[in-house]
């Protein structure tokens, strides 16, 4: 059965269902609870954003606050996921990366082939990326590429609620080290969500939309705007077919091959910086296995090479927009 | 094993019998056997990479590694080799991965810096410094949640011990009354740094103070104080005591790594490390002066121990290497 939540929610549900199927999974982070050792509400806040209100209530000793301290807690999750736990991190804002990053692609992401293949690290590290919050240029990166570049860790990133509880539930069964991020302005967004348990494998993406002139390839945030420019596109007569790649590590090739195969055109929207991004990565590939089917340049639409601006103003200027995505279109279409 | 105390048949007043007597001489021995023939090799050009010698702080290891089971957890250092041999890691395994043979305990793919063997509960050496001791704030974790009375030992040399994540890892492992020791290997020197020179405070047990942990300070070099003081805070951790730091005063016998020509040494130094700071020498006269071993049943282990790493030595020279096929197996490969 399916009803309508937030993406906020369906993250909240993965998580209680996955807490409650296996033992081994516990969550930990800062304010995840939000009431560690005052006098007041043990749930107070449940997570800055409120992902995780209520599950203290429901799982006592295995929903842990932590200190601000992400090198520890990080490494924790890490060691405990190497000792046989599955546990969930949150790292609040996935900025804080900068301070623990050791921890995640010096430990977690390499154990598993500098042991020979006799260690595994089921650890999630979820948390917030992306920019609109008018939080700064230190709490509302899209580090994406960053995690991507990392051999031995898988890097999701959903646009939608659905997509969210079924990726997450997937990544806590998963047996390497996940990162999880979620995009602080979908929290909020509702679709429809099955009451029960269910994943969406790794490695495939979701076609939106089909289209014969045009394939646009997104994640996160921007496939909404990507689906804007699509819509707008069509009343013109352009056909754009919308590919949401869900997973970015591993990434589903073969769907995004395959529909420049038959569209010859390839438009990449990435939120994060232009160098060595998600977009340029699939342009080069696209550009080397496909050139033959390429009708016309392929364009990539990102953040400019800039950290995030603070000024409102700037900010609705520094994330991809519905109408750059259809002028990227246009130009390819133009060649 | 048991930290108590016991009468020996020979009437000397050890903590240990004779048989422990004879084990932790075979494991000190072993070791020590296993750096010197490691630094000779070297000598020769034969082993690729970085190697740093455990040799002259075999008291340490394994006086606190006697007190471990293979579901007891420890975080190890660059410097490894010996925490592995004194864990109980097999010496044909580890030569091998030192020499990067397919036949190695990682495969070839890890070295002398990465050497883990999770079945006993050896979860790596490490080459980022301090790295190790969030891990086991992790691997206490695990074990507390699971109440296998388990216990995680972390191990830093003095340089380490100011990273912020041992830092960090003290006041987790406090907060959360964690079932972790925090072992200081304090050696004199922060690869070529002098300690004193590094490290702000005169004493670790005030380090330990601020972070609300009781420390201990030992003679690293005298096995027996290692021995007990190791036991006394395991078990005291083991019965939910909560975390301590031993700091264990310690001499390298080599440089940093092999190679380093240790003119930061003063004159006469490493003379008087060999001729009065050795403490497998001074290991063996208080047992021998005390009449509980004889000096022809130590040397039956040495000739054993020469033996066991001549067979290590010829297992690792006549393995055969890794091939194209292994670059990418044991990791998650996503593109």
């Amino acid at each position: 059965m399916a009803r309508k939540i937030s993406m906020r929610q369906a993250i909240n549900e993965a998580l209680e269902q996955e807490m409650t199927r296996d033992a081994s999974v516990f969550i930990m982070g800062e304010d995840i609870a939000g009431g560690a050792g005052g006098n007041g509400d043990q749930d107070a806040w449940g997570g800055p954003m409120g992902v995780t209100k209520g599950l203290i209530g429901k799982f006592p000793g295995r929903v842990l606050d932590t200190p601000l301290s992400e090198s520890a807690f990080i490494g924790a999750a890490v060691g405990a996921a190497a000792c046989g736990m599955r546990p969930v991190a949150e790292l609040m804002f996935l900025d804080f990366m900068g301070v623990c990053f050791d921890q995640i692609f010096n430990q977690a992401a390499k154990f598993k082939y500098m042991f020979g293949g006799h260690a595994q690290t089921p650890v999630v590290i979820r948390g917030m990326v992306g920019a609109g919050f008018r939080a700064a240029a230190q709490h509302s990166q899209m580090l994406t590429p960053l995690f991507t570049h990392i051999p031995g860790l898988k890097v999701i990133c959903p646009s939608n609620a659905y997509d969210a509880k079924g990726l997450l539930i997937q990544s806590i069964r998963d047996n390497d080290p996940v990162i999880f991020c979620e995009h602080k302005n979908l929290y909020g967004i509702e679709a429809d969500v099955p009451v029960e348990s269910y994943t969406i494998p790794f490695g495939e993406a979701n076609v939106l939309r089909d289209g014969k002139h045009c394939t646009i390839v997104s994640y996160g945030l921007t496939v909404g705007r990507s689906m804007e420019a699509a819509e707008t596109l069509a009343k013109t007569g352009v056909e754009c077919e919308v590919i949401d790649l869900r997973t970015l590590s591993p990434l589903d090739w073969d769907t995004v091959m395959d529909s420049v195969e038959n569209t010859g055109r390839l438009v990449c929207v990435d939120e994060a910086n232009p160098r060595c991004s998600i977009a340029s990565d699939i342009s080069a590939r696209v550009a080397q296995d496909c050139f033959k089917a390429l009708k016309g340049p392929i364009q990539m639409v990102t953040a400019p090479h800039s950290p995030v601006p603070f000024s409102p103003v700037l900010e609705d200027l520094y994330v991809p927009s519905a109408q750059q995505i259809a002028a990227a279109v246009k130009k390819t279409m133009a060649n | 094993m048991n930290a108590a105390k016991k009468s020996t048949p020979g009437g000397g007043i050890f903590p240990l019998d004779k048989p422990d007597l004879l084990v932790a001489y075979r494991t000190m021995r072993r070791i020590r056997e296993f750096e010197e023939r490691l630094h000779g090799e070297f000598a020769k050009g034969d082993i690729p990479g970085f190697v740093h010698l455990y040799a002259g702080e075999e008291a340490a290891g394994t006086g606190i590694m006697m007190h471990l089971k293979d579901n007891d957890r420890i975080a190890s250092t660059h410097r490894g080799h010996g925490h592995c041999i004194a864990k109980g890691v097999d010496t044909k395994g580890m030569m091998a991965e030192i020499y990067g043979k397919a036949t190695g305990l990682c495969k070839g793919k890890g070295g002398s810096m990465h050497i883990a063997d999770l079945s006993k509960g050896m979860m790596g050496a490490n080459g980022i410094l301090g790295a190790g001791a969030p891990l086991a704030c992790g691997a206490a974790l695990a074990a507390k949640f699971r109440g296998d009375g388990g216990v995680a030992i972390s191990f830093v040399g003095d340089g380490a011990s100011n990273q912020g994540t041992f830092l960090e890892s003290l006041n987790l492992a406090a907060i959360w009354n964690l079932p972790a020791i925090f072992v200081v290997e304090n050696n004199g020197y922060a690869e070529s740094t002098s300690r004193d020179y590094a490290v702000a405070v005169d004493s670790y047990v005030d380090r330990a103070a601020g972070f609300g942990l009781p420390g201990v300070t030992v003679d690293g070099l005298d096995f027996f104080a290692v021995y007990e003081a190791a036991g006394e805070i395991i078990k005291r951790a083991r019965e939910g005591g909560g975390p301590a730091l031993l700091e264990c005063k310690m001499v390298r016998m080599y440089g940093h790594f092999e190679g380093d020509q240790q003119t930061y040494r003063a004159p006469g130094e490493l003379d008087d490390i060999r001729d009065n700071k050795d403490c497998i020498k001074m290991f063996s006269e208080r047992v021998i002066e005390a009449g509980v071993v004889s000096r022809a049943e130590l040397e039956a282990i040495d000739r054993e121990m020469t033996a066991e790493i001549d067979a290590a030595l010829a297992f690792a020279k006549s393995s055969p290497s890794p091939t194209l096929a292994d670059l990418s197996t044991d990791v998650y490969v996503a593109y």
